[in-house]
């Protein structure tokens, strides 16, 4: 029995890339990370979200080796972060905040130099430097260009080639599409998509579209605190509290507006009827469980109102934001 | 190891394609070459005593005061303001083999300069064999000892530029830090032996101190042949401190 718990805990541990226990980190009297405690598997796509300031670019850093933490723990592939620094940096591909590179250099010779110090073998070394810049798509187009001649966004392909170079476990994006337009984003969720199931990876972004899109599991951090953690499922039944459903109908609106307030419905009217609009919209809140169908037979009761369109409707992760880092706002304030 | 030389290649590359690099080269040629010809001419006009080679290592400090800024000015300050730093920390490369290979790097090509400057005896030789003694052009052993001054007082003189390159994120900054620091010890111990000449009796402690720092003293003692190992530890104890203290700084920058 004993050799069977040890050896799923074993296999428990095999399946985690990362851990971070109580991690916590002081800049002066400034707490930028306090008891941070997360686990991330194998093959996941996670994503790191956080106001400014939060602690993300600080977390990422000492998953990087280039941080060490105060107190607490970390490690990467079963490696502790804090006594295996070099280790663990070659089981990680990190992609800074702001993506430094060296502006002298051209791509080539850039990916050539990183795959030499991340010990690629120098008989693969083309072969693996060709491998990332297809990845990116930066060989046809901008392999024997000057970095600093760059858009934006192909140094964000640059960098991101570098996180890939030597096939390294776990993947750390800080901020991949800062600054990009839409088409750039577009193609940069494109390549973060291409990595699902070979790599570990942890994006931090502000773009909550981009971290929805492409992230498995979720963690929010506000303050230096881990304050959610999860899918989005997970974290809409957690912080959603409300349940909403749209209405959209013509004709006798009144009428039905009477029998909402009759039944002591919460409902909002979002958009009225117009030249431009045959319809209002409508949309009821309620922290029960909305049917379609009961509000179906609803409209269809009242006379001289058509039902033009009816849905739930699903919380995106905007909103799970703000409600994880406003309720946390609200502990730390009490706290105060 | 590996790291190391992958990372002086690349410094090397670095510094072929930085102007200043180019701007402390040629300078150094000129003033250099301007210099030997002085000394030649004096020659002509004056009977001396030294002979022209060692007359023109003696002057060694006037161009270290602007090729070694100019050659190690941008080397840490660059990468602290563009952040390129961080890029480098995370790979798995030790931080003492990022100084070392800057320090390999730019002692590398100071020596290449001063290496250069031995064809103008060369040339000269040719030219004027039949009117001097081979002797006051090329002699060996002062040839000899001087180049081992020139490589043993570059050790510390490339270490204060990699360290007051780490000091700062502007290489105005560093390259004005570098040359006060390389005033100091060239011309610092030298003023300190003549302000206290009077003061301290020959032989004594603090007379040996000082004369102990008085790097043009020290060239003096090679440019005759003689090799003391007190300036060995000297200049290499220093430069190994400045190194390190460099590794500290960068690792805060971390």
């Amino acid at each position: 029995m004993k050799s069977f718990q040890t050896s799923l805990i074993k296999a428990m541990d095999e399946n985690i890339s990362i851990s971070v226990n109580n991690l916590s980190k002081n800049y002066g009297k400034v707490s930028a990370i306090k008891n941070a405690d997360f686990q991330i598997k194998k093959g996941e796509i996670v994503g790191l979200l956080g106001p400014n300031g939060a602690g993300k670019s600080t977390t990422m850093r000492i998953l990087g080796g280039l941080l060490r933490a105060d107190s607490g723990s970390a490690t990467v592939c079963g490696l502790s972060v804090a006594d295996n620094s070099l280790a663990i940096k070659r089981k990680i591909g990190f992609m800074q905040e702001n993506n430094p590179l060296p502006e002298d250099l051209r791509v080539m010779e850039y990916l050539k130099l990183r795959a030499e110090l991340k010990e690629v073998d120098s008989k693969k070394l083309s072969t693996e430097v060709r491998r990332v810049m297809d990845l990116c798509d930066l060989f046809r187009t901008a392999r024997r260009k000057i970095i600093r001649s760059l858009s934006k966004g192909f140094k964000q392909r640059v960098g991101i080639a570098d996180a890939l170079i030597g096939s390294p476990e776990i993947i750390i994006l800080d901020e991949p599409t800062i600054g990009l337009d839409p088409h750039q984003i577009q193609g940069i969720r494109k390549l973060i998509d291409s990595l699902r199931g070979k790599y570990t990876v942890l994006i931090s972004s502000h773009i909550l579209s981009e971290i929805e899109r492409n992230c498995d599991r979720v963690i929010i951090i506000n303050h230096g605190r881990v304050v959610a953690m999860g899918t989005k499922p997970e974290l809409s039944e957690e912080f959603i509290k409300e349940n909403h459903l749209r209405l959209q109908v013509s004709g006798n609106i009144e009428s039905l507006i009477t029998r909402l307030k009759s039944a002591k419905e919460d409902y909002e009217i979002k958009e009225e009827q117009s030249e431009q609009n045959d319809y209002s919209t409508i949309v009821i809140k309620s922290t029960e469980a909305l049917d379609i169908s009961d509000y179906t037979e609803i409209v269809n009761q009242i006379s001289h109102c058509q039902l033009k369109g009816i849905n739930l409707i699903k919380p995106d992760l905007e909103a799970i934001f703000l409600a994880a880092t406003k309720r946390s706002w609200e502990e730390i304030r009490i706290k105060s | 190891m590996r790291h190391f030389f992958t990372l002086v290649r690349h410094e090397i590359r670095l510094l072929f394609i930085a102007p200043p690099t180019y701007v402390a080269s040629v300078l150094f040629i000129l003033l250099m070459g301007f210099i030997y010809w002085a000394i030649l001419r004096s020659m002509t006009l004056v009977p001396q005593d030294t002979s022209a080679i060692t007359q023109f290592f003696s002057l060694f400090w006037l161009p270290v005061f602007f090729t070694v800024p100019l050659l190690t000015m941008r080397s840490i300050a660059e990468e602290k303001n563009q952040a390129t730093l961080q890029t480098l920390f995370s790979a798995p490369v030790p931080k003492y083999a990022i100084v070392l290979s800057k320090f390999f790097a730019a002692y590398l090509l100071y020596i290449i300069l001063w290496v250069l400057t031995l064809y103008f005896p060369l040339i000269t030789f040719n030219l004027l064999s039949d009117n001097l003694s081979n002797a006051s052009l090329v002699n060996a052993s002062e040839i000899i000892g001087s180049l081992i001054f020139i490589s043993l007082s570059g050790i510390l003189f490339i270490a204060i530029g990699i360290f007051t390159s780490s000091l700062t994120r502007s290489q105005l900054v560093a390259g004005m830090l570098c040359f006060t620091f390389l005033f100091i010890i060239c011309i610092g111990g030298q003023q300190l032996e003549y302000a206290t000449y009077n003061y301290f009796a020959q032989g004594s402690f603090f007379f040996e101190g000082i004369q102990y720092v008085n790097v043009i003293r020290h060239f003096e003692d090679f440019s005759l042949g003689i090799l003391d190992t007190r300036p060995f530890v000297f200049y290499l104890s220093i430069s190994i401190l400045l190194l390190s203290l460099t590794v500290n700084m960068i690792d805060s920058e971390a």
